[in-house]
């Protein structure tokens, strides 16, 4: 399969992913007790026009299947609909609150990634002694609720030493605590398995190679043990990262912070059907783009995935040059 | 590799009680956990045996008081003894954990029977379907189903377990294609039985293995989401009392009190860990037992 055909698929995937979601959200607003008109508005108070405005939006009198079409239509549109809740387009109303959950996102996939690098790179092939507590620490912080560790740095850091905000989301210093929250179980996830991929790997024939060359070990292990197991890795933090944006949810509830996370609660609370669904697409979208791009990263990082299969074992020849160009 | 039996002959020889010491001196984190979860397990089937506290008697005059003598974990906002309420929380936390991973295990054992025992458009559809199912994050899939249902303790339940389906029906279907190829069950399909009949006698139970202990520690994970789906005030409504519920309510008063924030977090985050360690020294031991 060459480069070309391969991106085509992943792409293809993606779209159908989408779409599925985008039909999943068709079939909620159409599942719940009571016309579907009513869950449009939920608890808003509309006009008589204004429900007419919203049978003619959205083809309610239409057949089903025309219905659905419409509804796609729409959403290719980028046209999300009405919040008759908050009064405004829902495409506003995500747009006003992206921002910092987005900085939220990033700040804590960041985190966690360079925590697990850290981590994993001090503890791979160490002896038991270090190696034990720091999985211990790892399997605790993968079973903790993130939304209870964020309460418990918030008690600590915020009501007993006053060292940060404990709500609100202006400023570096209240971005600081909810990154920790979210990004405790996404960096503990992260270093089992890098340091389980470091440890594999070092027991390949080139590592030994490498260290015939004289290279240290720990030299070894960050130049050329890193790179051959951080595939895995990057495929696991793509997914942690689209997956964050539920874990920030939480976390945002936690802190008080603005963000999608609260813009969630207050639509399924308010019963904003096109507010939910809206929220439902955006982030469906989002975690199927992290996630097709790090499949394109893929390719850069491991070579070998940018070799046609029947080429994939290539003789290696070992020439004197490369052995000391290396 | 080569893979050393995890129970030495010597061992087998010894009585079982001694087998037992055995196992927990080797691997305290899993005996420590076991006896955790039997704790909580008692708790949840008969909890006044635990304490004879009335998990509801308000007393304003105890109004957040700090653990001590007479309130291991101190009270609540409205008096009440946190221990007793932890105590009696754990049936509702556990069973609603429970039935929604029993019920994903069934809708998803069975989507994976069918993916990998069907024909090959029945196996892409699904497959497919999982695809779709995985692709939008596991909470705001939650979130979508509480919209359309309304909060409760039936629609969270449903709606924990359709977002850990996909993880079973993997399983299962990649199971279910491994047996499929292996020599007893060609001898069973040469001794003319009918394909249904294979696939359910043979194939299944071989199958269910690895599922149970990726159950086990499915469990530990569908008490973290339900719990976190409790705190935002979407989970079982009260008066379902359950740890999640009870760490919502301490948020208005964590400033002043840390003890109705920390304790029932304490309760889910150590119910949660000693299920992963139990589920994982499960699945070491099943991983040691060589293919099968």
């Amino acid at each position: 399969m060459s480069v070309a055909r391969a991106v085509a698929t992943r792409v293809g995937t993606s779209l159908l992913v989408v779409w599925g979601a985008i039909t999943a959200t068709f079939i909620a607003l159409h599942s719940g007790k009571g016309e579907v008109i009513d869950a449009i508005t939920g608890s808003a108070q509309v006009s008589p026009a204004v429900r007419q405005q919203i049978i003619q939006d959205y083809r309610l009198d239409d057949p089903l299947v025309a219905q659905y079409l419409h509804y796609l239509w729409r959403l290719l549109h980028l046209d999300l609909g009405q919040s008759y809740s908050l009064r405004m387009p829902v495409a506003r109303a995500i747009g006003q609150q992206i921002v910092p959950t987005f900085q939220l996102i990033v700040v804590a996939s960041l985190l966690a990634l360079v925590v697990a690098v850290v981590v994993a790179l001090l503890t791979a092939n160490r002896s038991r002694r270090v190696r034990g507590p720091a999985s211990s620490v790892e399997v605790v912080l993968v079973a903790l609720p993130s939304f209870w560790f964020g309460i418990l740095l918030l008690t600590f850091f915020s009501f007993k030493l006053q060292w940060f905000p404990s709500v609100g989301s202006d400023g570096v210093a209240s971005i600081v605590l909810p990154s920790i929250a979210l990004a405790a179980t996404p960096a503990a996830l992260l270093s089992q398995v890098l340091r389980h991929g470091l440890e594999r790997t070092s027991e390949e024939p080139f590592v030994l190679t490498a260290r015939t060359r004289g290279l240290s070990s720990q030299a070894v292990l960050v130049r050329h043990v890193l790179r051959h197991a951080a595939a895995p890795t990057i495929t696991l933090w793509g997914w942690i990262t689209g997956a964050l944006i539920s874990g920030a949810v939480v976390i945002e509830q936690v802190f008080s912070r603005e963000g999608l996370g609260r813009l969630t609660v207050t639509a399924i609370n308010g019963k904003d059907f096109p507010l939910v669904i809206g929220i439902v697409i955006v982030a469906a979208t989002f975690y199927t783009v992290v996630n097709t791009v790090i499949d394109a990263a893929y390719a850069w990082i491991d070579p070998r995935l940018r070799v046609d299969p029947p080429a994939r074992r290539p003789v290696r020849t070992i020439t004197p040059t490369s052995e000391v160009s290396a | 590799m080569t893979v050393l039996p995890i129970v030495s002959s010597s061992s087998l020889r010894r009585r079982p009680t001694r087998r037992v010491v055995g196992i927990a001196l080797s691997r305290p984190a899993v005996a420590v956990s076991v006896v955790f979860l039997a704790a909580v397990v008692i708790a949840a089937v008969w909890p006044t045996l635990f304490t004879d506290v009335d998990p509801n008697g308000a007393r304003a005059e105890d109004t957040l008081l700090a653990p001590g003598a007479d309130h291991l974990f101190g009270t609540d906002q409205n008096g009440r003894d946190l221990f007793a309420r932890i105590v009696h929380a754990a049936r509702p936390s556990l069973l609603i954990g429970l039935s929604a991973s029993a019920l994903a295990l069934v809708v998803g054992a069975t989507i994976g029977v069918l993916a990998a025992a069907g024909g090959r458009r029945t196996d892409w559809t699904f497959t497919r379907l999982l695809d779709v199912l995985m692709s939008v994050p596991g909470l705001l899939f939650v979130l979508l189903v509480i919209a359309v249902r309304g909060p409760g303790t039936g629609t969270t339940i449903v709606a924990v377990a359709l977002i850990s389906v996909p993880g079973y029906a993997r399983l299962v279907r990649a199971e279910t294609l491994r047996l499929r190829g292996s020599a007893f069950v060609e001898a069973a399909r040469a001794l003319g039985w009918s394909h249904t009949r294979v696939v359910l006698r043979h194939v299944v139970p071989n199958a269910l293995g690895p599922v149970l202990v990726l159950a086990t520690i499915g469990i530990g994970s569908t008490i973290g989401v339900v719990a976190s789906l409790s705190f935002l005030g979407l989970g079982p409504q009260p008066p379902t009392a359950e740890w999640g519920s009870m760490l919502s309510t301490s948020r208005d008063y964590f400033s002043v009190a840390w003890w109705p924030a920390v304790f029932p977090g304490l309760a889910i985050t150590l119910t949660v860990l000693s299920v992963t360690v139990v589920g994982q020294h499960l699945q070491r031991r099943l991983e040691g037992r060589g293919p099968a």
